[in-house]
């Protein structure tokens, strides 16, 4: 019941489609080395997903051997940068409208050079419709993939791999959206579905191994049996419940009332409608604004209770807004239930009901509010219309176990929420406009958490949230934006043999500078914003034009001179006394990061003056108390560890 | 409410004109209105107040407020504090959309008492007893009338009255008009509206509502018929194979041990309440698509205009035309999931598709919502009480009222998603064509609520 259905839609205009030519450089990246493919066809969108391998520069450190060499009298590098190719694996996925699929198979067609693979995955109610069409145009059978399997195995993979992939949506505040920080224990959780109708899954393991109340309704046969999806314990779920009002309520309720066909108009509609009209308040009943039930006048008492005793027209968007605020209320208050019962505090919300939409993330979040007094979080995701197609995917590749490595978003090759958004251009989106991507690479060791933190969860190693803090996001943005001209230059410098270089060096200024600029406009469109997340996606962008590292020459020459200055350091702090040594440490720490923090004014000091060096950024150092200064707690603590 | 509604309407709707007096029709079935009332008000009684209506925990308060008391209303608060209160016995329940009117009759009124009754007292007696149309809005319940009943060591009939909420000032101005207020009485009120129109009730007519909790007068009631029985029959009852008419059976249900039980009272929107004992109970949770949302997308989508329109309507239609069942989408039952074909997987979801949405008649519509509707207040019911560990759960309300199809709906839809463990119980007064009786008794689900505010009114009154 997840994503079936949708049958209304795939029937218009099909004439005219076919002839769109796609931009194949921006959409189907890599296509040509591409190895796997899976899809997933929901009632509007398709998701196509597959693997690539990409040959790239990597800046490579290898040491000499400095046993017999005196190293301050040396006058060679600590260390030898060799740039070699590599090739590295790459998911690709790719959502467009179902009205593309033609065009979108004949474009892989053309271009599919040669690939192994036999099979395409497939999942999504339209799996079926398009089995044959794909099968003719890309000769590649067709594997049918449960529904529900595929978005858990998306879920999982997502919530794993991709920071701040899950977020809260707060209407009004600031910021609207709200990321959670990668949780270990994301297991088990709640995810409610809201295709045409709505199923409420439980994920994880230890998904039936319940405790108190739930056992007891296990064992009484009150809860359906429990199904082992996979081998793999996170990947195990258990449908818990459901129910019939979803989006496919919406939008054949909505049809009917509206005469509006199209399922986006009618969450238009809603977005401007007001429900008071139509349904019937509290206050409606009790007059005024009436506490004694303990209950706000504003509530809605009756759905549509308006529309029964007058005999009044209604206007079309008042009862969009009003089955909307219906089917949104009813569904959080499931959803807030089925929790309760299974003792959860998270739910995540997926199905094209949802889509990343505004109004519905809102509603839904009111609800879920609403109803669980605060005590349960709604949230969402930003990868949510690509679950099925990941985990369709997935199950292609289970012999390749990607779950054994890590997997990164790449920022220059994904499109970031809402890319797509109908709030934002509500009516007739440009057809070329309506495709969106999304990049992971492969790294080659599975990540962890550092083992020291004595709590990985709650460790935020960005000190400021830019999407927070407007006023830091703006001075960070142009902050980057006016060094981007030094880093062109830098990078050209770094490759003195390549012939292309100045012009590669040209397209990542201006991939990266729309980057800063869609981020100008949607802070939240890659999870929180963070000078870490700016220089990452500044490193995606070098990547992707083949400058592996502009600043590894720099940064070889900075740590030859450190470690000659290294030994002469050392046999000072010796020197010193024990309470001495300790702020002695500190300032060095808090001067090395001067210069690490890389901020415009240390940058402008440097060019004015080449000698300023770690005696002269010490000295710079402002006389205690600092800005945030706990340095005698932290005197008196390490006292007490060393006694 | 306009300035315009308490003036000339009232004559048409509530004037003592000979012209509108009606023979009254014989008591008992045969005399009932067959006849579909055209107007959009018989829903259901709203003061079940819905969704987006979470008031957990909240525990009533003892009812019975006077707020703003002047010194005449004081007075008759007086007046309650002897043993027995003075008629005229009016209660009041003031929903959302229907306003429920109960007035007990003393038969055994003496000679002298005759020659003491004020003339404006007997002209309301007058009136009200032998009309059973009151304007074009009010309807007397003669079905319903209860006869010969003692009540306070007075004998007398029960009589019970319902008209539009809308209605609502033109009724205040006829209490003005008949100089209600020189009549020593308290108006005992619940509902919605005893607090939206108490106002009102003192600014225009000088009256003193007596507020009840609608709650409280709800459980009270249901537990005092139930305990008293109905024409010396069970008062609750349940279905045996409620999903086959032919097999199905009303099962008469011993509620002698009532505890723990979930309530679930279905009027505009849904109340659950938890009830742990007569005067221990929570309101659990609420959902605002109740018989509101039924009678209200029925009118937008059929054009109907009453709800007995809409249930007959429902009654003839198929909604599987209009909704995606679990067979539509997997071609029969989705075993992994435990659901079987029939199950509806997206109420109104076939409605996405042009072709068949013009292939639907208004009866499949009909048929469609009120399947939507009453799924998900079991659903909701079902999640409730396994949340608060209890396994009978008790549905009332107006929307039950001539509504077979919703209670077979929900007794089944419990019984199926609990694998039994679950029980629905319905009340006898919800209304019921009683095939097995050979004979339509049709018992108003009015009658509850009557019930409870004269009891509460009676209550209330002996307390002082």
């Amino acid at each position: 019941m997840a994503e079936c259905g949708a049958s209304g839609s795939g029937s218009s205009g099909d004439s005219l489609d076919k002839s769109i030519t796609l931009p194949p450089d921006e959409i189907f990246r890599n296509l040509e080395n591409a190895k796997r493919f899976a899809i997933d066809i929901g009632g509007s969108l398709t998701k196509l997903a597959y693997y690539s391998t990409v040959q790239h520069k990597v800046a490579r450190v290898r040491s000499f051997d400095h046993s017999d060499k005196d190293t301050e009298q040396d006058h060679e590098p600590p260390y030898e940068i060799s740039v070699q190719e590599e090739v590295t694996a790459r998911l690709h996925f790719v959502k467009f409208e179902n009205t593309y699929i033609e065009a979108c198979l004949d474009f892989i067609k053309d271009h599919l050079v040669n690939t192994e693979t036999k099979v395409i995955q497939a999942t999504g109610g339209g799996a079926y419709k398009f089995k044959d069409l794909i099968e003719e145009k890309l000769q590649l059978k067709v594997d049918k993939e449960d529904v529900m399997t595929c978005l858990i195995k998306g879920c999982n993979f997502v919530l794993k791999n991709i920071p701040h992939e899950a977020f809260m949506y707060q209407k009004g505040s600031n910021p609207e959206f709200r990321f959670q920080t990668n949780h270990p224990s994301v297991f088990p959780y709640l995810l409610v579905s809201i295709g045409s109708g709505v199923s409420i899954v439980k994920v994880g393991p230890g998904s039936w191994e319940t405790t108190g109340l739930c056992s007891a309704l296990l064992s009484t046969g009150c809860m359906s049996e429990p199904c082992q999806a996979q081998v793999e314990t996170e990947d195990r779920f258990e449908w818990i419940g459901g129910s019939s009002i979803g989006g496919g309520t919406f939008w054949g309720l909505g049809a009917l009332l509206t005469k509006t066909k199209k399922f986006d108009e009618l969450l238009h509609l809603a977005s401007r409608g007001q429900h008071t009209n139509v349904d019937m308040l509290v206050q409606d009943i009790y007059g005024g604004a009436h506490q004694t039930l303990g209950l706000s006048g504003n509530l809605i008492a009756s759905s549509f209770g308006k529309s029964a005793t007058a005999d009044t027209e209604f206007s079309k968007e008042d009862m969009a807004k009003s089955l909307l605020h219906m089917i949104s209320n009813d569904i959080g208050q499931l959803a807030c239930l089925y929790a309760r019962l299974h003792c959860l505090d998270r739910v995540y919300f997926g199905g094209f009901f949802i889509r990343g939409h505004p109004v519905t993330m809102r509603t839904i979040t009111y609800s879920i509010n609403f109803f669980s007094k605060g005590e349960v979080q709604a949230l969402f995701l930003r990868h949510e219309g690509y679950l099925g197609a990941i985990g369709a995917f997935l199950k292609g590749a289970e012999q390749d176990n990607p779950n054994q490595y890590s997997w990164e978003e790449n920022y220059a090759g994904s499109s970031g929420l809402m890319s797509s958004s109908p709030e934002l251009c509500p009516t007739q989106r440009p057809r070329s406009g309506t495709f969106d991507l999304l990049e992971m690479d492969r790294l080659e060791r599975p990540l962890v958490n550092l083992p020291l933190l004595l709590d990985p969860s709650s460790y935020v190693p960005d000190t400021v949230d830019l999407t927070d803090d407007a006023l830091a996001r703006k001075y960070w943005l142009t902050c980057f934006e006016e060094a981007l001209d030094g880093v062109v230059k830098r990078a050209v410098a770094s490759q003195p043999g390549s012939v292309d270089a100045a012009e590669r060096a040209e397209k990542f200024r201006q991939k990266y500078w729309n980057k800063l600029q869609t981020l100008r406009q949607q802070p939240f469109a890659y999870g929180t914003l963070t000078v870490r997340s700016l220089l990452d996606t500044r490193e995606h962008c070098l990547n992707e034009f083949n400058f592996p590292d502009p600043y590894s020459k720099v940064k070889q020459k900075d740590n030859g001179v450190a470690l000659k200055c290294f030994q002469r350091v050392i046999h000072s702090l010796d020197a010193l006394g024990w309470e001495e040594r300790q702020l002695a440490l500190v300032k060095g720490l808090l001067a090395g990061n001067v210069f690490d923090w890389g901020a415009k004014a240390v940058s402008d000091v440097l060019e004015s003056d080449p000698q300023f060096g770690f005696e002269e950024a010490k000295r710079k150092l402002q006389e205690r108390p600092w800005l945030v200064d706990s340095y005698s707690k932290w005197l008196q603590r390490l006292k007490i560890t060393v006694e | 409410m306009g300035a315009g509604r308490l003036g000339a309407p009232m004559e048409r709707h509530w004037g003592v004109s000979a012209s509108s007096v009606r023979e009254p029709a014989p008591g008992g079935p045969d005399g009932r209105r067959r006849e579909p009332l055209r107007r959009r008000a018989n829903s259901a009684s709203a003061s079940a107040v819905g969704a987006s209506a979470s008031a957990e925990g909240v525990r009533r308060d003892r009812p019975g407020s006077y707020s703003g008391a002047t010194s005449a209303s004081r007075q008759r608060v007086e007046s309650l504090r002897k043993k027995r209160p003075l008629f005229p016995w009016f209660g009041l329940d003031i929903g959302g959309t229907l306003v429920k009117l109960v007035y007990f009759e003393p038969k055994d009124i003496t000679a002298e008492e005759e020659e003491e009754e004020v003339e404006s007292l007997k002209s309301i007696r007058k009136y009200l007893t032998s009309n059973v149309a009151y304007g074009s809005t009010g309807i007397r319940d003669v079905h319903l009338e209860l006869k010969d009943l003692t009540l306070c060591g007075r004998k007398g009939n029960l009589h019970f009255i319902r008209f539009p909420t809308h209605d609502m000032p033109a009724f205040i101005q006829m209490g003005r008009d008949k100089n209600f207020s020189s009549l020593h009485t308290v108006f005992c009120a619940t509902g919605g509206g005893a607090y939206k129109f108490e106002q009102d009730f003192l600014t225009i007519g000088d009256l003193q509502l007596c507020k009840l909790d609608e709650l409280d007068c709800l459980i009270k009631g249901i537990l005092y018929i139930d305990s008293v029985g109905f024409n010396g029959r069970s008062q609750c009852y349940y279905f045996e194979n409620p999903a086959d008419s032919e097999k199905c059976q009303k099962l008469p249900f011993d509620l002698r041990n009532p505890y723990p039980l979930l309530l679930v009272n279905i009027g505009s929107g849904v109340s659950i309440l938890a009830v742990y004992s007569k005067d221990n109970y929570k309101r659990v949770t609420g959902t605002s698509l109740g018989g509101g949302t039924f009678f209200g997308l029925c009118c937008l989508l059929t054009g109907c205009t009453t709800f007995e329109e809409a249930l007959e309507m429902a009654s003839r239609g198929d909604s599987t035309k209009v909704d995606k069942l679990v067979r539509d989408i997997y071609g029969g039952d989705y075993e992994r999931f435990g659901l079987p074909g029939w199950a509806v997987a997206s109420s109104f979801g076939n409605m996405m598709s042009k072709e068949k949405r013009e292939a639907v008649s208004k009866e499949d519509l009909a048929r469609a919502t009120l399947i939507t509707i009453t799924n998900n207040i079991g659903s909701i019911a079902r999640m409730c009480a396994l949340n608060e560990n209890i396994n009978q759960v008790v549905f009332v309300g107006n929307f039950l009222r001539i509504n077979t199809i919703a209670m077979r709906l929900l007794a089944y839809a419990l019984d199926y998603w609990s694998k039994g463990q679950l029980k629905a119980l319905f009340s006898e007064h919800e209304g019921w064509c009683d095939r097995m009786y050979g004979r339509d008794i049709n018992m108003s689900a009015t009658l509850i609520r009557f019930f409870r505010v004269i009891l509460e009114l009676l209550e209330h009154s002996l307390s002082y």
